[in-house]
């Protein structure tokens, strides 16, 4: 099936649970293939090819709602499928803020290319994905004897959906995705294993990295965790390397969300227009970035996605609100989740924040850990680097840092030049004065 | 609901919402089955007609799996129906149904596998997906017809009622009487949501050494979440029941206590502060802290870990790692607990598996390449999240049995430290042994009391230094039956955790410096 006769089925679904008695009904059709291939000692270890189709349908009646979700696509089985959808959402409770998106958040969407489907995949063949692979184990293993264990991965994907709103809406997308990596294991003199990964993932085949490179930069990481020890709790200054920064950054968003400020959940609540962070955070959700791995013309609930700003200079100009809950506030919906973000970039690299700032606690890492979205109070486990006059030391490891969302961000001293183009999030490494630490 | 309108329900849709969805994936007779008595299929026949296969189609596709040189196959079918219900600002309004059916094919050469998996159970579609597994070899082989023996399985989780005949309008006042609860006890609640999860699994798994198994997995959970106002300052906390269990299992009085519980969680937070940043002594309380030998000993002792040279444990098996009242278990057979398995997911038993026995490292938790790679017995750990992904060992229940020594001189023994209660996540990294645990209630332990609630912490340690530093273990081993959902490569597996009071004389608690 082709998006095309996707569209088709899913504008059946829609009618057919129309006739039975939705008073709407969203229908999302979709479509994923997935292939991965693993090395390990030189030999294919895992081999997997996966196509999975699937139909998610959001059923309205009387203002109540369900959704239900099939892999089984065949017309007679969908029949029945609608049937007991609307049977199921008949005993739920009425509740005035589910319906549809507005038609008004239909309009104006972008008529963008934005380059998220290489017409190369169709064509990229297995022995160059088992290619790759085996490459990045190779590579790996020649590196040195310390090497104890390591695998090299090769994954693509493709994507192709449609979506279909009985209040009109339709759209259709295809994209696709490559990735590459390497986990690896090295030994030291006494008992540690120290590990690292490196991963990379983009939208063309053209931009998927030299993976001999991705190999010797895990390695090299790896090696560099040898002799890790934790240092004394304390204040210290702090850079969190842009490839790492999610775990931060996700403490931020959370509080950002509609739906945890409507259930009273969130330290950002009546925040907005007020200044949250220092003047070096600016965050912008941009759904058109060209090969971005976030990029969308309209968004989970059908609405035409734009660019806006989140933060500006430190002040929050926007929340991430989604239809439901937007009706509940009694707000404009804005995006239900980001997009693509995109930050304002400094221009210095890492190793000049580095130097910037002198002595510190560089984190490469986060392990385990949490935040609480009410209070903004966060906690992680972290890897990293001791820096004193902007040199390396030793590698740290077993500490925490910890602190509030509302504390924190104010204490941004600078950010990279360094977007991260490997995830949706495109962060910067960012730096911080005077955050805790526990460790000895 | 009225008794009245169920039943007019009944009769004119089906045996309930839940069992709605199902006629879809019968294939082979869907009136059958939607006849059959007492909730559907019992017997080998029943799982297969269910699928829509037979031992004949079963075996061509094996031969077809092992045609290019494969050591060995499975076949592992698969229908889960998932139902979720959700209330919020006192509504029951969102409701979500999921219906995956499908077989997932491996195949095996030495430790290498191939694996696909198949949406379609036709012997046309199974074929295909048995070609591409079997690339994972590359010579040629002409297999024997495979012969299925039946492999009978005991009932760790037999239920009154499965979930298939349970409509949802039996789940709703469920949910509506904690909620009812949740908002009246206590002034400050000012936001309640809860949530209800049901599923039924079915599955039929045949292994190219000839066996055959079926098992039907229940499992279900009430997650309760409270959000708690009080002089402007906002606190949250949840707690939930569930496990391998029917309706049944919900009373009124567990329902109520659930509510009661976790409007206290909540509260009691306001009382909360920081612990000081640093070592300290933990004593992790008995049940909900057995995270700790999830994240920290758990996961190192995975074969699959150890084969591949990544674990601190790897080179341990025989040696002494802990004092001698430590004995570490693995259990698939706990009767009704969420991590509980009549048979893993490749077809083996299931056991009481020692990970530490009296301070000694006993064996690693195999399934059956690592089994196959160590020359032992598979000991029931290959586990996979559904027919879409490959087996792995995983946990099912993991605790630690009773030690000598009482809670109250446990606790009575530390001068300053953390009583570390309830948890809401943890994670561990293999190589380094580094783990570590997010503390969401505790408190502080001052001269040998428990003092003020601490809260919103994480605690990061070393697996092998935290096991060498139990000093004490208390008799009052605490087991949940609900547990939570662990993730390994992409795949997420049912399992619970637990523990007796146990003293850990030195970890990292983050905190804020003084």
């Amino acid at each position: 099936m082709n998006n095309k006769e996707r569209l088709e089925l899913a504008k059946w679904v829609v009618q057919q649970a129309q006739k039975k008695g939705a008073d709407n009904a969203a229908a999302d059709l979709g479509k994923s293939r997935q292939i991965e291939v693993e090395f390990r000692n030189r030999k294919l270890d895992v081999l997997k090819e996966s196509t999975q189709n699937s139909l998610d349908l959001s059923i309205y009646v009387d203002k109540k709602y369900s959704s239900s979700s099939t892999s089984d696509l065949r017309k007679d089985s969908l029949g029945k499928f609608i049937d007991e959808a609307i049977a199921m959402t008949k005993y739920l409770g009425a509740d005035e803020y589910r319906s549809l998106p507005s038609p008004k958040y239909y309009e104006g969407r972008q008529d963008k290319e934005l380059y998220i489907f290489d017409s190369g995949y169709e064509s990229f063949g297995s022995e160059r994905r088992v290619q790759i692979a085996r490459e990045i184990e190779d590579t790996a293993l020649n590196q040195s004897e310390k090497v104890v264990a390591c695998a090299g991965y090769y994954t693509d994907a493709c994507y192709e959906s449609v979506k279909v709103h009985s209040n009109g809406f339709a759209g259709s997308r295809k994209s696709a995705s490559f990735s590459v990596g390497l986990e690896v294991t090295v030994c030291d003199d006494k008992e540690c294993r120290p590990n690292d990964f490196d991963f990379k993932t983009v939208r063309y085949i053209k931009d998927i990295p030299d993976h001999k490179k991705i190999a010797i930069a895990a390695v090299e990481r790896a090696f560099s965790k040898i002799g890790q020890k934790k240092i004394n709790s304390g204040k210290y200054d702090m850079i969190v390397e842009n490839r790492a920064g999610t775990r931060l950054l996700n403490a931020l968003s959370g509080p950002m969300r509609a739906r945890n400020i409507q259930q009273k959940n969130s330290c950002l609540e009546d925040k907005l227009g007020t200044k949250i962070g220092s003047d070096k955070l600016t965050i912008i959700d941009d759904p058109f970035v060209e090969y971005g791995l976030g990029s969308r013309l309209y968004d989970s609930e059908g609405m035409a996605t734009r660019k806006r700003i989140m933060i500006e200079k430190g002040v929050l100009k926007s929340y991430y609100v989604d239809n439901y809950y937007g009706k509940k506030l009694g707000w404009e919906p804005t995006i239900g989740s980001s997009t693509n973000s995109v930050y304002e970039y400094g221009d210095k690299s890492l190793d000049e924040l580095i130097a910037m700032m002198g002595t510190g606690i560089l984190i490469t890492g986060f392990i385990g850990g949490n935040s609480n979205a009410s209070s903004g109070d966060f906690s992680y486990g972290i890897v990293g680097q001791l820096i004193k006059d902007g040199k390396a030391v030793h590698p740290i490891n077993e500490m925490n840092v910890s602190g509030n969302v509302l504390d924190l961000w104010p204490k941004l001293a600078e950010v990279g030049n360094d977007p991260y183009t490997f995830s949706s999030n495109r962060r910067p490494s960012m730096y911080f004065k005077d955050v805790d630490f526990s460790g000895v | 609901m009225s008794e009245m309108s169920r039943r007019k329900f009944l009769k004119t849709g089906s045996k309930g919402i839940a069992l709605a969805t199902i006629p879809i994936i019968f294939k082979a007779n869907p009136l059958a089955a939607l006849m059959a008595p007492g909730g559907g299929i019992n017997g080998l026949k029943d799982y297969y007609e269910h699928f829509g296969v037979n031992e004949s189609i079963i075996s061509q596709v094996m031969a077809t799996a092992l045609e290019k040189g494969g050591d060995f196959c499975d076949l592992y079918f698969q229908n889960k129906i998932s139902n979720n219900i959700t209330l919020e600002d006192n509504i029951v309004s969102r409701a979500s149904t999921d219906v995956s059916l499908g077989v997932g094919i491996r195949v095996v050469r030495e430790n290498q596998t191939g694996y696909s998996f198949t949406e379609e159970i036709t012997p046309k579609a199974m074929k295909e997906a048995a070609k591409t597994a079997a690339n994972i070899a590359n010579g040629n082989k002409t297999i024997k017809s495979v012969e299925l023996k039946l492999h009978e399985t005991p009932s760790y989780y037999n239920v009154d009622t499965r979930w298939e005949d349970v409509g949802i309008d039996t789940k709703i006042p469920l949910l509506q009487k904690i909620n009812d609860k949740m908002v009246t006890i206590d002034k400050r609640v000012i936001k309640t949501q809860v949530y209800f999860g049901d599923s039924n699994d079915y599955v039929l798994i045949a292994t190219s050494d000839g066996r055959i198994v079926y098992d039907y997995r229940p499992q279900t959970r009430i997650f309760a979440v409270c959000n708690a106002e009080e002089n402007g300052r906002r606190e949250n906390n949840y707690d939930m029941l569930g496990g391998r269990m029917g309706i049944e299992y919900y009373t009124p009085e567990s329902l109520e206590n659930l509510a009661i519980s976790t409007v206290q969680k909540t509260v009691n937070l306001f009382e909360a502060v920081k612990p000081d940043a640093g070592e300290m002594e933990v004593v992790l309380a008995a049940g909900d802290a057995g995270i700790l030998l999830h994240e920290a000993i758990g996961h190192g002792m995975e074969a699959d870990f150890n084969r591949r040279g990544e674990s601190l444990f790897a080179d341990k098996v025989g040696k002494k790692v802990a004092e001698d009242f430590v004995s570490i278990v693995d259990d698939g057979t706990l009767p009704n607990y969420r991590g509980s398995l009549n048979i893993d997911d490749e077809g083996n038993d299931t056991e009481v598996t020692y990970l530490v026995e009296k301070g000694i490292l006993k064996t690693y938790m195999h399934d059956k390449i690592s089994a196959r790679h160590y020359e032992v017995k598979p000991t029931g750990n290959g586990r996979r999240e559904s027919f879409r992904h490959r087996p792995i060992p995983r946990m099912r229940n993991t605790y630690m049995l009773n030690g000598p020594h009482e809670k109250e001189e446990i606790i009575r023994s530390v001068k300053k430290g953390l009583y570390a209660e309830s948890f809401t996540n943890g994670q561990v990294n293999i190589g380094p042994g580094d783990f570590t645990f997010y503390l969401k209630t505790g408190r502080l332990i001052e001269d040998g009391k428990l003092t003020r609630p601490v809260k919103d912490v994480n605690i990061i340690g070393n697996g092998p230094e935290v096991l060498k530093n139990m000093v004490m273990v208390g008799n009052d081993l605490k087991i949940d039956t609900f547990g939570g959902t662990c993730g390994k490569e992409g795949q997420r597996a049912p399992v619970t955790d637990g523990l007796p009071t146990t003293k850990v004389s030195s970890i990292t608690v983050g905190g804020v410096s003084s």
